[in-house]
């Protein structure tokens, strides 16, 4: 692989970029791999990208049905932060924040990592009290955030209003080193990176079923025939239900439109990302200028990547309310993706009743932000049986009640 | 230079002059002009930066597609960036800027991205920015961020109001041209209920311009009497200035309506976001004319033909006196014919086809307008102007053959139909490689809920392209559309006239074989500066995806959403793959069509109505005592009602102090208040709540948990049974809803065949908790048919009578510890009911108390509070709640869950009372240290604080909160953490602190 580089660009632009070479190969499917992932989001490239990283396995192939990073990981608004209540995922957050930190160097590819910070605004005096708890469950599990007053709020994000009549603003949980990445750069850094290491990323081909013999995985079907492998790792995310049907055990994830959209671009306003959970909407400003603005998730299943225009309407008023200056600014965009959701809103990192299968979903409206720790955690549980990452996520807390419940801190989790 | 022709403009007024200003300067046009008609007339061809390269844009369009002339306009409260030229009406006072420069638009700093254009081609940011690694965040991404972003942020809160408004139609028509209006014709005949919506402020779309004759006579005398007849019909609603912005499911379709932009003075809201359900669409939206990919096709004076010809037929305006018509179709013959016809001067027209012979060509050629065939551009001349232009060979790699001086260059591409709204919902498009288009693919059009189609492409949009054929177009649509809804419409058209055309050939770059150099030079999205080396580029990296290239390059992401540049983009594309432009396909359509305020998509929703306000009787009372209200759900509830002088916390202490020592007032009000009634009522109860209802007495009250399938207590509350078959049952304020959602859960999907009825009753009761060691005496001194003694009415008993002349239901429960009765009167008569209870109480001091001094006294007696013990995660035996859940029914919700590994674990954290060694308050949310750290080397826990007060009965801080094995380790004294890092000791104690065998609420 040929490093980028501003020599690089030097170089190439004397040739008018005719020298560039593919950031990723396009090979044809062998007949069998070591290990095969299927899905290649964020959450499947990252899982090869340390399956030969951190344990030296690269004959590894990524089997992706549409173009690579077209889910969810090419869909979202990009937030990251570690500052979760519960143990276990505040362990694997704050792991994939610190790996962003340096993904840009780790990968050679700029990811644009800013950590710009991210404010959780406390609207109601319950809201404090969950966001106090918050601080001081972080301040154990090592992740640095501070509960701060209205004045710094304001301080820190000039186009808020606080004194909204219906929902003041009280506080906030501010994380200083949570921020936004650029979301596709994470797919293609990665992409590039395993198809360095010899790993085949096979797009536009569709796993359309699982082969066992005597309960254990031995290949996948696919919409170029038949690929073995011992194992499995399924990481489709809005489509998990579908892929464990194919292996033959059910899983405990609903499939709902979570959407987004983009204002026209404006010169910076906003230097962070700030959510507001109690009127549910959250909006950052990206390097173009956008305002980038999300909320809740539609209340039907389904998988069209088409929402109810009735939550774009909800969000957007929360957010004129909170922020009343972009009432004058104009939606460009809007889109949606299917968030695959567990009842306890937290993921599902797993071995399965099929031997050699793995699971990796569940992350629903916020696992961008999980990507570089959910790819670690879930390589070394499929190289070695077990992680300490991934450990809680196992599926057996569902029939143990054992739940990693998120909603508890905040009603929205992005 | 561009100017005012001295005549014509079909659309000005000249005798109405109409002064604006433009970057400070004073500039003068009339009624009926656009903003960039307007600049045009007053010379001004320098409309804007480009995002990245900040190179000078002008206008290129005439329309919604316009990417470049975009502008700040007003100012204050009521400034707005990024406002298209083309689309801004002009006004009297109309403020403009120009965007995206510093320091002018005329001297841009920004431009030296320009001259460093060759090191910032598609991507280049992905590769560079990344050392020294802090650089990012602070050096490198604020450069990013200042040169793009385009407009000036708005800083002041909105002047406008907005609103929204609902319609139910059969036939939705987007688009007032020929077709749509046709359409609305013949839908209308057949008496269906007919929206026909225009986003312009004129009806009749491009056939005026075109020179279209219908029936014989002008295009626009046909269009006033379709007007005339639409109007006149009672079925059929029309609307100007209306844009359709996005389809969705089931025929739900927006309208985005600009009210008052182009008349700032008139009263009312600014914009209307009209919601529609319409059983049948029929999108006639015409179709947008495509750039042609040669070099220097962004010096500004390079336009659509199609602009070119509105600009001189609808306002007068001349692009230059001299202008060169590029071509590869006939219809840009049209644009010549007006320069022609306007007096103005058309050097040459450019076709890249070699013969062309339609009527139009003909026509220039007979008009003395040189035809060059078989020709391109080489490359145009100029920088913030075109200057001129050099012809080569299309066929060849660009020698140059000749040059021609020029100020203006008018090209057409050919026609894209408009499919973004056949799009939104899921319907297909198919190649049409005769006229180098996509269009709908009637086989897949979107469906409704019934599996059956519910729109439908006419005219243009639907790659009819013909006048003739566009009018007969509509009316089949509307005919087709009747027909699925049931009715009956005659297809009727009529007749216009349409030259004969010769065919258009796909030019996709020009010339044909442009090396690298000049494809550096080839603009496709003029906003984003996207240029076809840029896509060659991503197709060169593996970016092969449509959607890949779109994202790498920025491809029709700019504000105009790529309606220039997508097509143009997709062919460069397939081009360097080798493969076709329907195997490349195309990216995603979606809402909305043109970009839509968010102050229509808020409406009235902001400040006070923001949500719904929820008063309770007594809530007007609240105010007047100038109480410190917090928000609960959609209720307002006084937090507590400090005195002149007082904080919050003196407020809090003085009410609770009040109510423990004499007499205190609730408006309790907000409770949620359920009837559950029928047969089956004590059936649904048991199955509700983890205690036995159906047992209990009616008269009597019983405390109930609720639990969710998942076995964790969702809400808690007193049940009261009025009769055998009904139940009257309290949830918390916040949980009213949820409540009774979650009994209409079980009830509708689940037990449908129980007879049982819910209704939500919370708002037609008032309720006061009357509380303290003299509440009885109150109740007394008003005057009461009941007996309120003990004996009579003992706790968890109630009573119904009249108090004081009130009808009242009068439960013995208490949530403070307190002898206290709780009080429901029909909620029109709680104001009164209120102030009756405080003028009689006046001798015992009767004071109101708030959300707070009710928490603090409920934690002193160790009651747990919904929210506060419970977080979703809390199973009723964690709290001890043990005697409440029944052991003799054999299922309610919650029980199958409850009987988990992990639940009926015993080292679950317990509910006990903590107080700190000192008497100080243990902060919120603070968890208990363990040794050690775990496998992610995160510090152990061992419990954490649920509720944490200053108790001022006891003067000391008390806190309740969960411990593991607590309630085995009464007195043990363990650490609670604080942010700082540091810890508070606290001792494990009984969570009941206040009078722990209720002698107080038992009298
Ligand atoms: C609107 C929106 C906003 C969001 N905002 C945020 C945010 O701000 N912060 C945050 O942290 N998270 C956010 N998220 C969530 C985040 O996007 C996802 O959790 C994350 O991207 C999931 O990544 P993934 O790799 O698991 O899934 P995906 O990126 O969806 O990848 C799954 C891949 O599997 C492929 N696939 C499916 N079936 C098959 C098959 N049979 N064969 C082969 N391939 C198959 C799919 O094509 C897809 O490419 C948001 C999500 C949405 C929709």
């Amino acid at each position: 692989m040929r490093r980028y580089s501003a020599f690089a660009i030097a170089r190439e632009a004397a040739r008018y970029h005719q020298g560039w070479e593919r950031a990723w190969a396009s090979p044809e499917p062998k007949k069998s791999y070591d290990a095969i992932i299927v899905g290649a989001g964020g959450h499947g490239l990252a899982t090869a990208f340390y399956l030969g990283k951190n344990f030296g396995i690269t004959n590894v192939a990524v089997i992706e049905k549409g173009w690579l990073g077209g889910g969810n990981t090419g869909r979202n608004t990009t937030i990251i932060r570690s500052n979760y209540l519960q143990d276990a995922s505040a362990a694997i957050y704050e792991k994939a924040r610190g790996l962003y930190e340096t993904m840009s160097q780790d990968l050679n590819y700029n990811v644009m990592f800013s950590p710009r910070g991210v404010i959780m605004l406390a609207q109601t005096h319950h809201e404090v009290r969950g966001y106090q708890r918050t601080a001081h469950a972080n301040a154990l599990q090592g992740v640095k955030t501070e509960f701060i007053s209205p004045a710094r709020v304001k301080e820190i994000v000039p186009i808020i209003n606080l004194d909204g009549p219906r929902y003041p603003v009280l506080g906030g949980l501010w994380q200083a080193r949570g921020g936004t990445a650029r979301h596709d750069a994470v797919a293609w850094g990665y992409a590039r990176a395993c198809s360095d290491m010899g790993m085949d990323i096979i797009q536009k081909t569709e796993v359309t079923g699982v082969r066992k013999e005597n309960g254990a995985v031995v290949g996948v079907e696919t919409s170029r025939g038949f690929i073995g492998t011992k194992k499995l790792g399924i990481v489709v995310a809005g489509h998990s239900g579908v892929l464990a049907d194919m292996a033959g055990f059910r899983l405990p994830i609903e499939s709902v439109a979570l959407q987004a959209l983009v204002s026209e671009p404006i010169k910076p306003c906003m230097d962070c990302v700030v959510m507001a959970n109690t009127v549910h909407g959250y909006m950052s400003q990206s390097d173009k200028g956008e305002m980038v603005i999300g909320g809740g998730a539609d209340g039907y299943n389904n998988y069209t990547q088409r929402g109810s225009f009735h939550h774009i309407e909800e969000t957007v008023r929360a957010l004129v309310e909170t922020f009343p200056m972009i009432s004058r600014l104009k939606q460009l965009r809007q889109w949606g993706g299917i968030v695959d959701m567990t009842g306890d809103r937290s993921p599902i990192l797993s071995k399965t009743p099929v031997e050699g299968v793995f699971i990796n979903c569940g992350w629903g409206t916020g696992g961008f932000k999980a990507i570089p720790g959910s790819g670690w955690g879930f390589a070394e549980l499929m190289a070695r049986g077990y992680s300490p990452l991934t450990a809680e996520f196992g599926l057996n807390r569902f029939k143990e009640g054992r739940f990693i419940d998120e909603s508890v801190a905040a009603g929205v989790a992005h | 230079m561009s100017t005012r022709l001295s005549s014509g403009g079909r659309l000005i007024d000249r005798s109405a002059a109409r002064d604006f200003t433009f970057n400070g300067k004073r500039l003068t046009g009339y009624a009926g002009d656009t903003l960039a008609s307007a600049l045009l007339a007053n010379g001004q061809t320098l409309m804007g930066r480009s995002f990245k390269y900040h190179r000078p844009r002008g206008v290129v369009a005439s329309g919604a597609e316009e990417p470049n002339a975009l502008m700040g306009i007003g100012k204050g409260s009521r400034f707005e960036p990024n406002q298209r030229a083309t689309t801004t009406e002009l006004f009297d006072g109309l403020e403009a800027e120009s965007q995206n420069h510093w320091p002018s638009l005329e001297f841009d700093v920004g431009a030296v991205n320009n001259s460093l254009a060759m090191f910032f081609p598609a991507g280049f940011y992905y590769k560079t920015f990344m050392f020294p690694r802090p650089a990012w965040k602070h050096l490198f991404e604020p450069i990013v961020r200042h040169s793009a972003g385009l407009g000036k942020a708005p800083k002041d809160r909105d002047a406008d109001r907005y609103e929204h408004f609902y319609a139910f139609v059969d036939v939705m028509i987007v688009g007032g041209g020929i077709a749509g209006l046709q359409a609305a014709l013949t839908a209308g005949a057949s008496g269906a209920r007919v929206l026909l919506v225009e986003q312009t402020a004129h009806w009749g779309g491009r056939a005026p311009v075109d020179g279209v004759e219908i029936d014989g006579q002008p295009a626009d005398e046909w269009i006033k009497s379709a007007l005339q007849t639409l109007e006149g019909m009672d079925n059929v609603r029309v609307r100007s200035r209306t844009m359709a912005s996005g389809v969705y499911d089931h025929g739900y379709v927006l309208a985005y309506e600009r009210l008052t932009d182009h008349a700032p003075e008139m009263d009312g809201p600014r914009h209307r976001l009209w919601r529609i359900r319409a059983k049948q669409v029929i999108t006639a939206t015409g179709a947008l004319e495509r750039p042609l990919s040669f070099a220097g096709n962004d010096i500004p004076g390079v336009m659509l033909a199609s602009a070119v010809r509105d600009y001189v037929v609808n306002w007068g305006v001349s692009p230059g006196d001299r202008t060169v018509v590029v071509t590869n179709n006939d219809d840009a013959y049209r644009t010549a014919l007006a320069l022609h016809g306007a007096g103005l001067a058309v050097p040459a027209i450019v076709d890249a086809r070699a013969t062309v012979t339609g009527d139009l060509p003909e026509a220039a050629r007979a008009a003395g307008i040189r035809v060059l065939t078989g020709t391109g551009i080489a490359s145009v001349k100029g920088k913030k102007a075109v200057t001129g232009v050099t012809l080569c060979a299309q066929a060849g790699e660009g020698a140059v053959t000749d040059e021609i001086a020029c100020e203006a260059v008018a090209m057409s591409g050919g026609w894209s139909p408009v499919v973004h709204l056949w799009s939104h919902c899921g319907g297909k498009l198919t190649w049409d490689a005769d006229q180098a288009c996509f269009r709908p693919d009637h086989d897949r059009a979107p469906t409704s809920h019934d599996g059956k189609p519910f729109v439908t492409a006419a005219g243009a949009a639907d790659g009819v392209l013909g006048s003739a054929d566009a009018l007969a177009s509509g009316s089949n649509a509307a005919v087709a559309v009747a027909e699925a809804l049931g009715l009956s419409a005659t297809a009727s058209a009529p007749s216009a006239n349409d030259p004969a055309e010769t065919p258009m050939e796909a030019v996709w770059i020009m010339p044909q074989g442009a090396g690298p150099a000049k494809r550096m030079k080839m603009w496709l999205d003029y906003q984003n500066d996207v240029k076809v080396s840029d896509v060659r580029l991503a197709a060169q990296e593996g970016y092969e995806s449509v959607e890949h290239t779109k994202r790498y390059t920025t491809l029709g992401m700019a504000t105009d959403q790529g309606k220039l540049s997508n097509i143009n983009g997709l062919a460069t594309l397939a081009s360097a793959l080798n493969d076709e432009i329907p195997n490349v396909g195309t990216t995603t359509f979606r809402p909305p069509y043109t970009p839509i305020s968010m102050g229509a998509i808020a409406g009235e929703a902001r400040g006070d109505v923001f949500q719904p306000l929820r008063r309770t009787p007594m809530h007007a009372w609240h105010e007047e005592q100038g109480a410190y209200m917090e928000p609960v759900g959609h209720w307002r509830r006084p937090y507590c009602y400090p005195k002149a002088g007082e904080t919050h916390e003196q407020a809090v202490h003085r009410e609770v102090l009040a109510t423990r020592n004499s007499l205190g007032l609730l408006d309790a009000s907000t409770l949620g208040k359920i009837i559950v009634k029928g047969p089956d009522a004590g059936r649904f109860m048991d199955m509700l709540y983890t205690n036995m209802m159906s047992t209990l007495k009616p008269g009597k009250c019983r405390y109930g948990l609720m639990c969710n399938e998942n076995g964790f207590l969702m809400d808690d509350g007193v049940v009261a049974r009025i009769d055998e078959d009904t139940f009257l049952v309290h949830t918390t304020s916040g949980g009213a809803e949820h409540t009774h959602g979650h009994m209409e859960d079980w009830l509708q999907c689940e037990w449908w065949d129980w007879k049982v009825h819910t209704v939500n009753v919370t708002e037609q009761y008032a309720q006061v908790a009357v509380v303290g060691p003299n509440a009885r005496k109150l109740l007394e001194k008003l005057g009461t048919d009941m007996d309120l003694s003990a004996e009579a009415l003992p706790f968890m008993g109630f009573a119904t009578g009249k108090i004081g002349g009130f009808n009242t239901r009068v439960f013995r429960i208490s949530f403070s510890g307190e002898l206290s009765f709780e009080i429901a009167v029909p909620a029109s008569q709680g104001r009164a009911f209120w102030d009756a209870l405080h003028e009689a109480g006046a001798e015992w001091n009767a004071t109101a108390y708030g959300t707070e001094a009710l928490h603090i006294m409920r934690a002193e007696k160790g009651f747990i509070m919904i929210g506060d013990e419970t977080d979703g995660t809390v199973i009723p035996q964690d709290l001890g709640l043990g005697w409440a859940i029944s052991k003799k029914k054999e299922d309610y919700l919650g029980k199958r869950a409850q009987e988990r590994s992990h639940m009926t674990d015993p080292t679950r954290w317990k509910l006990v009372g903590l107080e700190t060694v000192d008497g100080s308050v243990i902060p919120d949310g603070s968890y208990a240290v363990a040794s050690g750290t775990n496998a992610n080397g995160q510090g152990n826990t061992q419990g954490r604080i649920t509720s944490t007060y200053h108790s001022p009965t006891l003067g000391k801080g008390i806190a309740m909160g969960l411990v593991l094995n607590g309630p085995d380790r009464m007195g043990e004294v363990i650490e609670f953490n604080k942010v700082d890092g540091t810890t508070v000791p606290a001792k494990i104690v009984n969570p009941v602190f206040y009078d722990p065998d209720g002698e107080k609420q038992n009298v």
